[in-house]
């Protein structure tokens, strides 16, 4: 293997590529998309492909996939030439695809997940019979142990990523692609699921693994593309690299990957939670006495995998949801009650940035500088006897994107225009600019690009140097151990451990998030 | 990355419409070569009876403007995410507020009557949206369900006071006595007659200000104010809406409380302008437009008068249609009307990811 | 009627001739909600206007009302292109006939159904309750449950003036028979469901009625359909509409707006029009019931008898029958 060629055009080693993919070229309306990528992918490899969110690398998988149809360019496998016009193109062709987003049928048993699209037959029973046979040789064979008659919707999502490799390989897939495949799992489960990976290359399966992620590229990947602004821009062997050269490559510039900050010098307590219950609508405790403090000057961390009651904390501290049970004290003053809506506590000086961006931060058909103002548009800044000042919201957008360099810097674009990153700077602007005296962050950094991630931080850090409370709530271990002065650990709905953040370590945070998983409460 | 099928607005808001309304022409065309008649007379036949004289002028912009009433109407729900149904109903009743008014006060000055009943014919309307809303905000029951319901309450409603309690006594059809001549809003040709300037006379009147002053309002209100901002965000995205402290219960209150007056309103073109009396089923299916019509304008209100001014003209064409081709019958008309609905209105989309593929093309060729 | 090629022509033809002399003459017609082939009311207008083409070989111009603010805007157009005289079919049409009247001092109006108190109309309204009566008589001695239907269209005076007479003329053959009386609907759809009216009709059925007379318009022919399919009776309106279901169909509550319109166009061609208020009932022809080949079978000579000795009876004034009059 020629460790720098982007595009080798004869098979260098010993197996010839499983996938060749050669100049891609896709356009969408203005944004070019692919820039005349090439790659190659040799047989019972895993090759990492990373990069900034939209560097193109799902765009060039969704065209792998069927998705969407290149402008130009061709896609090799196993060194023939084949036209992918739609899913049922690529499948045949031995492509299976591990969806960020499962596409499951919640509702339906694994086995019938699995023939989905593949019954075999019009009588789904003798297909389902095959099926049923066919699956528990593969669980066998990759240890993909499933239970093939539980329903769906109620397994980990651990286990449903493995109905979905299973179904792939179902569907006779030998090239497995997997989209950020470690988003939804716990340290553990990741560790698993690369185990898995490991066993499918050994025994000739090829493995694409699209992340952005460096930890998860230098853990399991055999060779590694890097893409940034639609085109490949450094390829190479795993071995061969280091995560800060890498990072360089994926953002095109040196970056720093820890957080600078000075020790924390705490002040008094600003907010105060104590024996805290919130329930979810269907009256089911996701907060469980949750007691703890927020100093001011001081960044606590909440660490956990997603779904442990975070949201629900989240939302019971910013007003969004009523607590069941238990006090939230700002400045010694109860503000659990429901008659403390976001509004007014936005009032009090307590910001949110809440952590599905697209799904609470921002209105997705409004311009940025409508998002500027959202839940802020009552201040006297922005409207005057219930008229909007459009002039005032103009111009606190502009001075907002210059300061927290929003690109493009334009108030009237479509928020869903720019990108994940500069989305989550116009909320965090709008957030920080009201002069909060708590700022609640959840996954302050999720889908944002490692450029954006180190101004997030440093954002977030100054305002703690200013004095503030920050609350911050991810799922990245990284993250929260890079910017928590203190972090609390969640598992069940409970606060399982807190340790400082120079304690801290991957695995002590894991084990606490992870043990108390065991609970077999789902 | 944008999703295929965005367009640039200029072919969102004009290509797009334009390309829906000539397929819905093409179709009404096919069907009336098919029935034996001339699809290019046809079409000069509708044409000329909407825009050809000014008494046909009139009927077209009389339509339009009982139109963007409804059309305004649905669009300020739709920017609450609020699907009001009821547009129908809710200016059946505001017609009965005005009726009131008119009846009872009808012998007082108009610069007092008129402005009372546009209040009435708000207030009765808002009113009748009321019901819906509550029950949605507040028990979750489904508003497009309850607001058909409404009309069809609205209408038993009419036709028992018509016919027992409003019905001119003595008299077989069921409307009330004329209106006093306070509770007249002056037509268009009246108007017009008064500063020397002669116009054939049609029902077309000065409410037909009161819906320009509508639009104006509506968009201030949607565009320029802070509830409007959040009728929108909350339309948009209840998720930020709770974010932001947005209350949806009165969000979907205030949002469909201004939609039923605005329905409501008209009432004032139909009755005060035009019939000078309540009358069973004067709505005739506008509410029903309305919902077309602010597909078909965006939801915005210069769309919305586009599109009333479109259907005023399919309406009033339409009718000259059927008066002047003996073999295009009244069915015929609500056909062409009802596939510029079905073009317009409910597929508008089959163009827009082929004509977004053509203009990515075309701009993608260019660039390179 | 005949279909043409050249409506464009045929258009300003009409206009031509119509404006050419005042010699020539040109009729036209308003149909209402319902249509001209509602087989019923507007079509027993519509029977009119054909036997006077075919009589006098003048075509008609007829225009179906799709919404209330065409009415006026119709007859003002009939007006303008030259017609001398202008029939407008039914109660709804009385205030746009008075505007346009007012405009047009010269053009014949006549509106049915409807009474309009101007030098240049005649108001052509009839004594519904006659013949309803009299259907009534014969829907309770056919009746073997003791039991008979009525369903109305919408509500409206007009309705009630049906339903009261045949009330009046079901008490008095069985003073103890029961009427079940449901109405459609309250929105001019009413006049055009028949599924609903099928459905209101069998309803009556399970409750036990064995006839059933609709005032509905096109509902009425669902409710007719339902009888001859549950092998029962139903009682016909406005058209004589014994033939849709021989053997089912009792009889009809005649009412001859084909003659009133023939009348119309007749005596204003002949000159010999004159405006005022007509009313037709039983002693002028203007309603009747319906008696043919259809129904012959169903109507014994007793039941015969009985209806022709009534219909004498309320011709003289003996027996007087209820009308219905709005609050």
């Amino acid at each position: 293997m020629e460790p720098e060629s982007p595009a080798p055009e004869a098979p260098g080693g010993s197996p010839g590529p499983a996938l060749e993919l050669r100049a891609i070229d896709k356009r969408f309306g203005a944004v070019h998309a692919n820039r005349a990528v090439s790659l190659s992918v040799a047989r019972g490899s895993i090759h990492g492909l990373i990069g900034e969110n939209g560097a193109g690398k799902s765009t060039l998988m969704n065209i792998v996939y069927g998705f969407h149809t290149a402008d130009s360019g061709e896609i090799r496998v196993n060194g023939r030439r084949v036209v992918i016009g739609r899913p049922r193109d690529s499948i045949e062709a031995g492509i299976g695809m591990v969806h960020q987003h499962f596409m499951l049928v919640e509702r339906f048993t694994v086995l019938e997940n699995v023939v989905l699209g593949a019954e075999g037959g019009r009588l789904l029973g003798k297909g389902l019979g095959e099926a049923r046979a066919g699956l528990e040789r593969l669980g066998r064979d990759y240890g993909l142990d499933v239970p093939l008659d539980a329903e769906t919707g109620h397994l980990p999502v651990g286990m449903q990523q493995r109905v979905e490799i299973l179904k792939a390989l179902h569907h006779r897939a030998d090239i497995l692609i997997l989209d950020e495949p470690t988003s939804v799992l716990t340290p553990p489960e990741a560790d698993q699921l690369f185990r898995m990976l490991a066993l499918l290359r050994d025994q000739g399966k090829t493995v694409i693994l699209v992340t952005h992620k460096l930890r998860e590229i230098m853990a399991i990947t055999d060779r590694v593309t890097v893409m940034r602004q639609g085109a490949v821009v450094h390829e190479t062997a795993t071995r061969d690299t280091t995560p800060r050269a890498l990072a360089e490559q994926i953002v095109g510039r040196a970056v720093l990957l820890r957080v600078e900050k000075k020790p924390a010098r705490p002040g008094p307590a600003l907010l105060e939670v104590r024996n805290l219950e919130v329930r979810d609508r269907f009256g089911v405790p996701r907060v469980k006495g949750a007691t703890f403090s927020l100093r001011a000057g001081e960044i606590v961390g909440i660490a956990g995998v997603s779904g442990n009651g975070q949201s629900e904390l989240l939302e019971a501290l910013s007003g969004i949801r009523r607590p069941s049970g238990g006090a939230i004290l700002l400045g010694g003053r109860d503000i659990a009650g429901e008659n403390v809506g976001p509004r007014d506590r936005r009032g009090l000086g307590i910001a949110h940035v809440p952590e599905d961006r697209l799904r609470m931060g921002v209105v997705g058909s409004f311009s940025a500088e409508d998002n500027s103002i959202l839940g802020y548009e009552g201040r006297p800044e922005f409207s005057g006897g219930g008229i909007l000042r459009r002039g005032a919201i103009r111009s606190g957008c502009e001075r907002k994107m210059a300061a927290y360099d929003i690109r493009p810097p334009a108030p009237r674009l479509r928020i869903t225009a720019f990108s994940g990153g500069n989305q989550q700077k116009v909320v965090m602007a709008r957030e920080i600019d009201s002069k909060p005296s708590v700022l609640i962050v959840g996954q302050p950094t999720r889908g944002v690009d490692i450029g954006a991630i180190e101004f997030i931080h440093r954002r977030i850090v100054e305002l703690r140097d200013a004095g503030k409370a920050v609350l911050v709530v991810s799922v990245e271990l990284d993250e929260i151990m890079g910017l928590s002065d203190r972090i609390l650990v969640m598992a069940g709905g409970e606060f399982v451990g807190e340790v400082s953040g120079e304690e801290a370590n991957e695995r002590t945070l894991g084990l606490m998030m992870a043990g108390v998983r065991g609970d077999p409460r789902k | 990355m944008s999703a295929p099928g965005r367009l640039p607005r200029w072919a969102d808001y004009g290509l797009l419409p334009l390309l829906n309304l000539c397929a819905a022409l093409l179709i009404s065309g096919l069907v009336i070569r098919l029935i034996g008649e001339s699809p290019w007379a046809a079409l000069k036949l509708m044409a000329a009876g909407a825009f050809g004289a000014q008494d046909s002028v009139g009927y077209t912009l009389f339509y339009a403007t009982d139109f963007v009433f409804t059309g305004l109407a649905v669009a300020v729900a739709v920017h609450a995410g609020v699907f009001n149904i009821g547009g129908e109903g809710q200016a059946y009743i505001g017609g009965l507020g005005v009726g009131l008014v008119g009846l009872a006060f009808g012998s007082w000055s108009p610069w007092i009557v008129v402005p009372l009943g546009i209040a009435a014919a708000c207030a009765f309307g808002a009113a009748w949206a009321f019901v819906p809303a509550w029950l949605q905000a507040r028990r979750g029951s489904h508003i497009v369900i309850t607001t058909i319901m409404f009309n069809f309450i609205a209408s038993a409603l009419m036709t028992y006071l018509l016919v027992n309690v409003l019905i001119k006594p003595g008299q077989q059809s069921p409307e009330s006595r004329e209106f006093g001549p306070g509770a007249v809003m002056p037509s268009v040709h009246q108007a017009l007659g008064m500063i020397g300037i002669p116009f054939a006379p049609s029902p077309f009147n000065l409410a037909s200000l009161l819906a320009l002053a509508a639009c104006l309002l509506v968009w201030v209100f949607i565009w320029r104010t802070r509830w409007g901002y959040a009728l929108r965000v909350f339309g948009q995205n209840p998720q930020a809406a709770l974010y932001a402290g947005i209350s949806p219960q009165r969000t979907i209150l205030v949002s469909m409380l201004i939609s039923g007056g605005l329905a409501g309103c008209l009432g004032v073109n139909e009755l005060m302008g035009s019939e000078h009396r309540i009358l069973l089923d004067f709505p005739g299916g506008a509410g029903f437009v309305g919902i077309a019509v602010a597909l078909m304008g965006r939801n915005h209100p210069a769309g919305i008068l586009a599109a009333s001014l479109l259907f005023g003209a399919l309406y009033q064409g339409g009718s000259q249609l059927a008066f002047d081709m003996p073999h295009v019958n009244r069915d015929m008309v609500v056909l062409i009307q009802g596939l510029v609905i079905l073009f317009c209105g409910a597929l508008e989309n089959i163009f827009r990811v082929p004509l977004a593929a053509l203009l990515c093309r075309a701009g993608g060729s260019g660039r390179t | 009627m005949k279909p043409t090629r050249a409506p464009l022509a045929l258009a300003l033809a009409a206009t031509i001739t119509g404006a050419a002399s005042a010699a020539d003459f040109s009729p036209a017609i308003l149909y209402d909600f319902g249509g001209k082939f509602d087989r019923s009311f507007n079509q027993s207008a519509s029977d009119g206007v054909q036997r006077f083409t075919k009589a006098t070989g003048i075509a008609v111009r007829e225009f179906e009302i799709q919404n209330a603010s065409q009415r006026e805007q119709v007859l003002r157009q009939f007006s303008r292109r030259g017609a001398s005289v202008i029939v407008a079919v039914g109660f709804t049409q009385a205030s746009a006939v008075e505007t346009v009247a007012k405009e047009f001092p010269d053009v014949k109006f006549a509106v049915i159904d409807a009474v309009v108190e101007l030098p240049n109309v005649e108001s052509i309204n009839f004594r519904e309750q006659e013949s309803s009566y009299l259907c009534g008589m014969a829907a309770a001695m056919a009746s073997k449950t003791g039991k008979v239907g009525f369903v109305g269209g919408m509500d409206i005076p007009l309705i009630r003036k049906f339903a009261l007479g045949y009330r009046a003329g079901v008490a008095y053959v069985d003073p103890k028979a029961e009427v079940i009386e449901n109405m459609t609907g309250t929105t001019p759809a009413a006049w055009t469901n028949p599924s609903l009216g099928a459905e209101l009709a069998k309803s009556q059925f399970g409750r036990g009625a064995d006839v059933v007379f609709h005032a509905a318009g096109a509902t009425g022919i669902g409710v007719m359909q339902a009888a001859a399919d549950d092998g029962l009776l139903s009682i016909g309106c406005d058209s004589n509409q014994d033939y849709l279901h021989p053997g089912s169909v009792l009889t009809s509550a005649v009412k001859r707006v084909d003659v009133a319109v023939e009348t119309v166009f007749t005596d204003a061609k002949a000159g010999t029009w004159k405006s005022g208020s007509r009313v037709l009932g039983l002693a002028e022809n203007g309603v009747d019931y319906s008696l043919d080949e259809f129904n012959r079978k169903l109507m014994t000579p007793e039941m015969e008898r009985r209806l022709n000795q009534a219909k004498a009876d309320i011709i003289a004034g003996r027996i007087v029958v209820p009308e219905y009059k709005s609050p």
